[in-house]
């Protein structure tokens, strides 16, 4: 088999045996209510996990997905509550803004030879501190638009709902999985972090590619912060504080190798689904600190990190002694 | 000689990379249905003028024509638009993706604006085919030998090129049925009116293929000539701006062979890797490794230096048993290596010089036992001096060094540990025909000095030229030995056939 699927089986397996455990123990988890429910919770940390993915398959990383969020929250709120302007007409604003800033990092990035960890760090800091330049309170959010979008949703056989921030993330992932392999701006991505000189060589447009990058991770950013937005009806500066940490998380239990250029999205997808099911498990047990998400993350995260570098080592022993003269 | 314009030309081309002036005032032309040899020492600029001409570095003066009109070159893709495909002398793919991929990465067959894998891969594996490599095109790059690989940046160059094509050293490693296979290719295109630059350290393939010369030395045009009025004497002379030292035909066949052989090697082995062999060497003695690519000679070279454990077979340096698992086991014996593959088990890239070369020694003597900057800088000098290394000085970082410089920069790594037993794959490779004299004049030094070396070389006559005992291999197995007044090139050559032909019967 191909090495490289390894990762994602293992992914899927863990995911099946974890959901399994759980069902075994709490047999009301097995229903589309808590299938549903699995989807709209984490409907904003899989959009902006799908960006997060494109980036580290390129060999960088974006910190400032997290802020970016609670930014566009509190620019939602206060353009909907304060100056009126029409919940549609203010997601195109974000997006645009969030849109400009992904690509603005990724100039920077490409341009100057900054490595993206510090770029986006700097861009992490900068839009956290305009959140509390627009305003230090949660302002909530109470227009008839919001409600008709929170009460849109399919009600599944057995009384799930498939809400429609839920459809959206699945929707973004599809999208996703065709942008990656089946664009030429896909197949520049897993080359940029494949070998960069190697694919400037080629004749890839690696300037264009990753400013590319950074901007779709900056559209995706602003469309989970207008997500978790719809999610919680209200902006606060202080929201989504770390999501960046978690959507890293989702990736690389994802089976996506931090040195980029290999992995799936389809792999991120799980990824976030295992997260929910952790947290599912803890809301069912009662009893449970919800830290114990972090730390079976945290376990999670070593066990796949110690799987790829010993998948890597296999597959470098297996050219060298099908290669060589 | 201005009979054909120029297909692609470029005058008075300068380059400078911080001070050092890598190309001056250089003119080159291309003509229709021409293969136009560019030759020159290492470090003579032929690299650099390749990557000018495609857009990877801006000249500092000159122009770049095309069909006489002067282009402003962009960048590679910009070149590629222009149909100008192109081999880098690193070949450089991304072995993260599928071989259909690095072969139409940027210009993949489309339908309804998504990549047609189906097609992709259909027109891969056509591809392909005319160079006789029938491979899972879908599956990584990374699986495949540096020899398919290469020949996979070929193919993509050939597809790619609309009327220029430029190769970079592509016969380095190749062997001689796939250096056919591309030959054939070549004068293929040649007759469709493409005109072809051709880079190599191989004079003979020049003679072979090429219609025309033109000759860099320490970057300024040399001369240029059709190769048919150009002796190979005068194209030496030209390459190196004297005559060269006529290397010294073997002396070595009637040296008795000595009786005490310190290194003894029984039954070692490796299931799929390579069949037991037994080997003993004595102090003064070369052994040259003959055979084809992929014959099990990097798989000896391996086992031997611990890289690869052996499953059988054991090891008795001056009478007492030892135990070789890992590299630093072998350098701890006193064994030394040199690599074939420079680029992957070589340099370290941002390292200076300096510290390349002393890098084995260093880790020999261990971290705590540093060796002194004056050391350091005296032991780089010498190397630097006695293996005629092209640099600047000895703190540039070694990525910046010509590929051949390179090699010679590994060369010295492992001549500084001064070790008692030297392993050499493929020494010569991407080296200049000045260097190549000087390397072989090396170790038959080495060898006068005591030391015990086995070479493992793709050019006969240069086995020919030091090897006091020619081992042959065939099919991953050691087949035969030829020793004294037998070495020769024939009687290497027919040892290779001959077994060949016992297998195809
Ligand atoms: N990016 C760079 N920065 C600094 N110096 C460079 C750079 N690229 C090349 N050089 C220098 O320019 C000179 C010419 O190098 P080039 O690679 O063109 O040689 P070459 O003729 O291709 O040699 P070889 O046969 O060894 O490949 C060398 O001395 C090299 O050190
Ligand atoms: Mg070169």
């Amino acid at each position: 088999m191909n090495t490289r699927l390894l990762p994602l089986c293992a992914t899927l397996l863990i995911c099946l045996i974890a959901y399994a455990a759980c069902v075994f123990q709490f047999p009301a988890m097995f229903s589309t209510r808590v299938a549903g429910n699995l989807l709209t919770d984490n409907a904003f940390l899989g959009i902006a996990a799908v960006g997060m993915t494109f980036v580290i398959l390129s060999g960088g990383i974006d910190l400032s997905v997290g802020s970016v969020i609670a930014f566009t929250g509190v620019l939602l709120a206060v353009l909907i509550t304060h100056y009126g302007v029409h919940p549609l007409i203010a997601f195109a604003i974000a997006l645009l803004i969030t849109t400009a800033f992904g690509a603005s990092m990724g100039a920077i990035i490409h341009y100057l030879e900054v490595p993206s960890f510090i770029v986006t760090l700097a861009g992490m800091f900068l839009a956290r501190g305009m959140c509390f330049v627009m305003t230090t309170d949660s302002i909530p959010i109470d227009h008839p638009f919001y409600t008709a979008l929170q009460g849109l949703f399919y009600r599944l056989p057995g009384g799930g709902r498939l809400t429609f921030i839920g459809c959206l993330m699945v929707l973004v992932f599809l999208v996703g999985i065709v942008v990656a392999h089946f664009s030429k701006f896909g197949s520049y991505i897993y080359a940029v972090g494949g070998n960069r000189t190697s694919a400037e060589l080629m004749g890839v447009p690696v300037a264009r590619t990753t400013i590319g990058i950074y901007a779709m991770s900056g559209f995706l950013s602003g469309l989970a912060g207008i997500v978790f937005s719809l999610y919680t009806s209200a902006g606060y500066s202080l929201a989504a504080v770390g999501v960046e940490l978690d959507t890293i998380a989702a990736v690389v239990i994802g089976g996506t190798l931090l040195t980029g250029g290999v992995g799936y999205i389809a792999g991120t997808f799980i990824g976030v689904i295992i997260q929910g099911i952790i947290q599912t498990y803890i809301v069912f047990d009662g009893t449970l600190s919800s830290w114990w998400t972090k730390i079976v993350v945290g376990v999670l995260l070593f066990s796949f990190i110690a799987l790829q570098r010993i998948l890597v080592f296999l597959s470098l022993k297996r050219t060298t002694a099908t290669s060589g003269g | 000689m201005t009979d054909k314009p120029g297909l692609l030309a470029v005058e008075g081309i300068s380059k400078s990379f911080v001070g050092f002036k890598a190309l001056d005032g250089v003119d080159f032309t291309v003509r229709p249905g021409e293969i136009h040899a560019l030759l020159g020492e290492n470090g003579a600029g032929k690299s650099t003028l390749i990557k000018v001409l495609t857009g990877v570095h801006q000249p500092d003066a000159g122009v770049i024509k095309i069909d006489g009109q002067p282009v402003a070159m962009r960048d590679t893709q910009h070149a590629q638009h222009l149909g100008i495909g192109t081999v880098y002398q690193e070949v450089n793919l991304l072995p993260n993706m599928s071989v259909a991929d690095n072969l139409f990465i940027g210009r993949q067959p489309m339908r309804f604006g998504f990549v047609n894998r189906k097609l992709m891969e259909k027109q891969a594996l056509e591809l392909l085919a005319q160079y006789d490599l029938h491979l899972d095109v879908s599956s990584d790059l990374s699986r495949y030998s540096v020899a398919v690989q290469q020949l996979v940046a070929i193919a993509r160059a050939v597809d790619m090129s609309g009327r220029v094509l430029v190769l970079d050293e592509p016969t380095a490693s190749l062997d001689r049925h796939e250096t056919e296979i591309l030959f054939a290719i070549l004068r293929q295109l040649r007759a469709r009116g493409f005109g072809i630059v051709f880079i190599t350290h191989f004079l003979d393939q020049v003679y072979e293929i090429c219609d025309r010369v033109t000759v860099l030395r320490n970057g300024k045009l040399a001369g240029s000539a059709l190769t048919a009025e150009l002796p190979k004497i005068d194209l030496v002379s030209l390459m190196l701006g004297r005559a060269l030292a006529v290397a010294t035909h073997n002396t070595r066949h009637d040296r008795p062979v000595p009786a005490i052989k310190p290194f003894s090697f029984k039954g070692l082995g490796r299931s799929r890797s390579i069949a037991p062999f037994d080997l003993d060497i004595g102090e003064g003695e070369v052994i040259g490794m003959a055979g084809l690519l992929g014959s099990g000679r990097t798989e000896t070279a391996k086992i031997l230096f611990g890289i690869d454990a052996a499953d059988t077979g054991h090891i008795r340096i001056d009478g007492h048993p030892v135990l070789i698992r890992t590299p630093q086991d072998a350098v701890a014996c006193g064994f030394g290596l040199c690599p074939e593959d420079r680029k992957s088990d070589g340099i370290i890239g941002d390292l200076s010089v300096r510290e390349n070369i002393c890098l084995a020694l260093q880790a020999q003597k261990g971290w705590f036992n540093r060796l002194s900057s004056r050391e350091q800088i005296s032991l780089a000098d010498k190397f630097v001096k006695a293996l005629d290394i092209r640099t600047t000085d000895i703190e540039k970082p070694i990525k910046f060094l010509s590929g051949g410089n390179q090699q010679k920069v590994i060369l010295a790594r492992w001549l500084a540990t001064n070790p008692r037993f030297l392993i050499l794959d493929e020494p010569t490779r991407g080296i200049d025909v000045g260097a190549h004299a000087e390397i072989i004049a090396l170790i038959n030094r080495l060898c006068d000095d005591g030391m015990a070396l086995l070479v493992i070389s793709s050019e006969i006559e240069e086995i020919v030229a030091y090897s006091t005992r020619v081992i042959v291999l065939r099919d991953r197995a050691h087949r035969g030995e030829i020793s004294g007044d037998d070495i020769t090139t024939s009687n290497i050559m027919q040892m290779i056939a001959a077994e060949s032909e016992g297998a195809s019967a």
